[in-house]
This record gives structure tokens, C-alpha cells and sequence, in this order.
């Protein structure tokens, strides 16, 4: 694949040692002088400079012909136009779009980013996940963020538990994808009961997710 | 709108543009909030101004809100930023709704690019540059566009500055 990564701070630069690691075709383009230089000294060139905005730089650095754009930069607003301007000019295939504000990743979705990672969100995600057991915790949004993909941890003071997957109220924009028990993916059918350390994963409407909410919470 | 006569305005970037823009339409009744990253810049304003004053980043919903987006008809971007402008632009639109946007963009590319997605777009660099091509040609339309240009400084001084 040839993948252009624009952004060469730490981020930018680790994941294109990793992508040439793996044999892929790298470039990264990097706005600042210093910048550049500095990681040029490893990756020689496939480190070009040059503002990843600019559709003359674009060009030159052959988004027509690229898989893959990734937007990596510390500031979500160039990520986001760098994305929609690879779509927009050069119907680039896949864009992946960090954001550092976890609020954006939504809006990126709905403004036509393929994908959006926001490492903000993943290690409060981690945090939650390690202080809350028996919460909800979102993993991602899909299309236009109206549908999640949720992960339920199955407490010892469950309500569900002992409980079959057909006598749960659940509500009509969801399903129940996967369970994860004892580490092993389980395909859940309507008479699997539920035991603690359960994780259910869960396809929801964003409007139904306080509903399933509270068929898993805990009671006191 | 209830009343097309008095908006309800959000300008994001208190420069030179925006600015000019909050007091004009202050003047004229509008009803205008400034937002800027930074609170040197609302001295632009001017002592007079009516309109209100908000410090934070514009790609910020919490900065936005205080400004009163979720009610506004119009929304400027006007900052240094091509991008913040662009991306603010497609918040006011796609998050809050509001049915006039506009964005100035120093990038022609960008700026077209953007247009077809639906932003009212003005870029002020092929703008400048076409108007000082006119000037410099002799071309027939130069002498209304160079008179038009005299207006509005003319105006800016005696209103606005």
C-alpha cells in the first residue's frame, strides 16, 4: 500500500517506522523546517517538507495515487482538512484523522472521515474501564455517530444475572453482538444466561443507550 | 428568523475583519457577539462597542455556546486560520444549524473547495489581487470597483474607526 502520513511529530514518525517496517510504501510530510530535518536524519526520503493543506504539495507528494492519507498532526482542525481535501481533490480511498479533542471524533464521522482515532478517548476509556466495572463503555461510533458499539461488564450484582438473553427488555434499535467470557468470543443466542464477568458487546442507537444503561445497572 | 431586520450574530476572530464586521452590524441594531483566543484583541472594538465579548477557541462547543450559537442566523469565521476557519465554519452548519455561514479563506483552492460543500466562501487573496489587476490594466471596470473601495474606507472612518 502506499500510505502518506502528514504530521512527523511523535506520533507521525513511529507509525511510519512501523508502516516501512512492514513494507509498505511511506511518505510523511512535515511542515516545519526543523521538524523535517530532524526526522529526515532517520527516514531520509521518505521524509518530505512541505504543508499537507496545500493541494500544489498534494500533488506533488502523490495523493492521486495514495491507499491511504493519515492526518496525524496536533491540530484537529489541519487533520480535518487535510482528510476532506484528499477526498475532495483526489478521491483519496481511506482517511484516518487523529483528533485530540475527543468531542471532534463525531463530528469528523459526520464531516466524511473514514476513520478518527482519538488517543484522549481510548486512555479514558482504559481509566473508566479499570474504576468502573458494570459500566457502559463505548468503543466507537459508527456511520454519523448514531450507532455505538458499547461494552457492558457483567458485575457480581448484575440485575441480568442469571437471566437469559431473549428475557432482557432491551431496546429495539440494539443487539447483542458478542460475549466475551472467560476471554473466548461467545455467540449469544436467546436462552445463553448471563454470569458474572460476563462482557457483553452491544450495536445500539445512540438514543436507546441510557435505556440499556439501565437494564445493566447495578440496584444500590 | 422572527425578524430579518435585527440577527443575531456570531464573529469568530477579532482582527482587523472581524472586527470592522461586529461594529458595523452593532450599528446597524444587529446583535453581535465576538469570540477570540485572546482578550488583547476586543481593544479593536473599540470603548463604544455594544455587542458582547467572549475569550476561547472557536472549535470549542463550550466557547461557542457561551457565544450564543445555538440561537444565531449568522456565523462569520474570520481568524488567521484558513483551517480553524473552515472547521468552524462546518461546526456552525452541521452541529448548531445556523443558516448563514460564511468563512473568509486566504487559500483560493480552499476556498472553492469549500464553497462547493456549501460554505458561503470570500477569498480575500485572489479578491485583493484581481481588484489591484483591474487598477493596474486600466481595465473598464476598474475605476467602479477602485470608487467602491473609497466608499467603504470612507465609511469606515467616519463610522467606525
Amino acid at each position: 500500500m502506499y500510505v502518506i502520513v502528514v504530521g512527523g511529530g511523535k506520533v507521525g514518525y513511529y507509525l511510519s517506522k512501523q508502516l516501512l517496517a512492514e513494507g509498505h510504501e511511506v511518505l510523511l510530510l512535515e511542515k516545519d523546517r526543523r521538524r523535517h530535518a530532524l526526522v529526515a536524519e532517520e527516514l531520509g526520503d521518505v521524509a518530505v517538507q512541505g504543508d499537507g493543506c496545500e493541494v500544489r504539495v498534494m500533488r506533488e507528494a502523490g495523493f492521486g495515487r495514495a491507499d491511504v492519507i493519515v492526518a496525524v498532526t496536533g491540530d484537529d482542525e489541519d487533520n480535518l482538512v487535510i482528510c476532506q481535501m484528499a477526498k475532495a481533490s483526489f478521491e483519496t480511498p481511506r482517511t484516518v484523522a487523529r483528533v485530540n479533542n475527543p468531542e471532534n471524533q463525531v463530528l469528523f464521522q459526520r464531516l466524511g472521515i473514514d476513520t478518527t482515532v482519538s488517543s484522549t478517548q481510548i486512555i479514558f476509556n482504559l481509566i473508566e474501564q479499570q474504576i468502573e466495572p458494570g459500566e457502559v463503555i463505548p468503543l466507537g461510533a459508527l456511520r454519523n455517530g448514531n450507532i455505538e458499539v458499547v461494552a457492558i461488564s457483567v458485575s457480581e450484582k448484575s440485575p441480568v444475572l442469571s437471566k437469559s438473553v431473549r428475557s432482557l427488555p432491551l431496546p429495539g434499535h440494539s443487539l447483542i453482538i458478542s460475549l466475551v467470557r472467560n476471554d473466548n468470543a461467545v455467540l449469544p443466542e436467546s436462552d445463553t444466561i448471563f454470569i458474572a464477568n460476563d462482557t457483553v458487546i452491544v450495536l445500539v442507537h445512540a438514543a436507546d443507550e441510557p435505556r440499556l444503561r439501565e437494564i445493566f445497572a447495578e440496584k444500590g | 428568523m422572527t425578524d430579518s431586520s435585527s440577527l443575531k450574530v456570531v464573529v469568530l476572530g477579532c482582527g482587523r475583519v472581524g472586527s470592522t464586521l461586529a461594529k458595523q452590524l452593532t450599528l446597524e441594531g444587529h446583535s453581535v457577539t465576538v469570540v477570540d483566543l485572546t482578550k488583547d484583541s476586543f481593544r479593536r472594538l473599540g470603548p463604544k462597542f455594544r455587542g458582547q465579548r467572549v475569550v476561547g477557541t472557536g472549535l470549542d462547543r463550550d466557547t461557542l455556546e457561551k457565544a450564543g450559537i445555538a440561537s444565531a442566523n449568522v456565523f462569520f469565521a474570520v481568524t488567521q486560520g484558513d483551517n480553524t476557519n473552515i472547521m468552524a465554519a462546518q461546526i456552525a452548519k452541521e452541529v448548531y444549524s445556523i443558516p448563514r455561514v460564511l468563512a473568509r479563506i486566504y487559500d483560493p483552492i480552499r476556498a472553492q473547495a469549500y464553497r462547493e460543500m456549501g460554505i458561503i466562501t470570500l477569498c480575500t487573496t485572489t479578491l485583493a489581487a484581481s481588484v489591484l489587476h483591474s487598477a493596474a490594466l486600466q481595465t473598464p471596470d476598474a475605476s467602479g470597483l477602485l470608487a467602491t473601495a473609497q466608499e467603504w474606507d470612507r465609511d469606515y472612518l467616519t463610522r467606525l474607526g
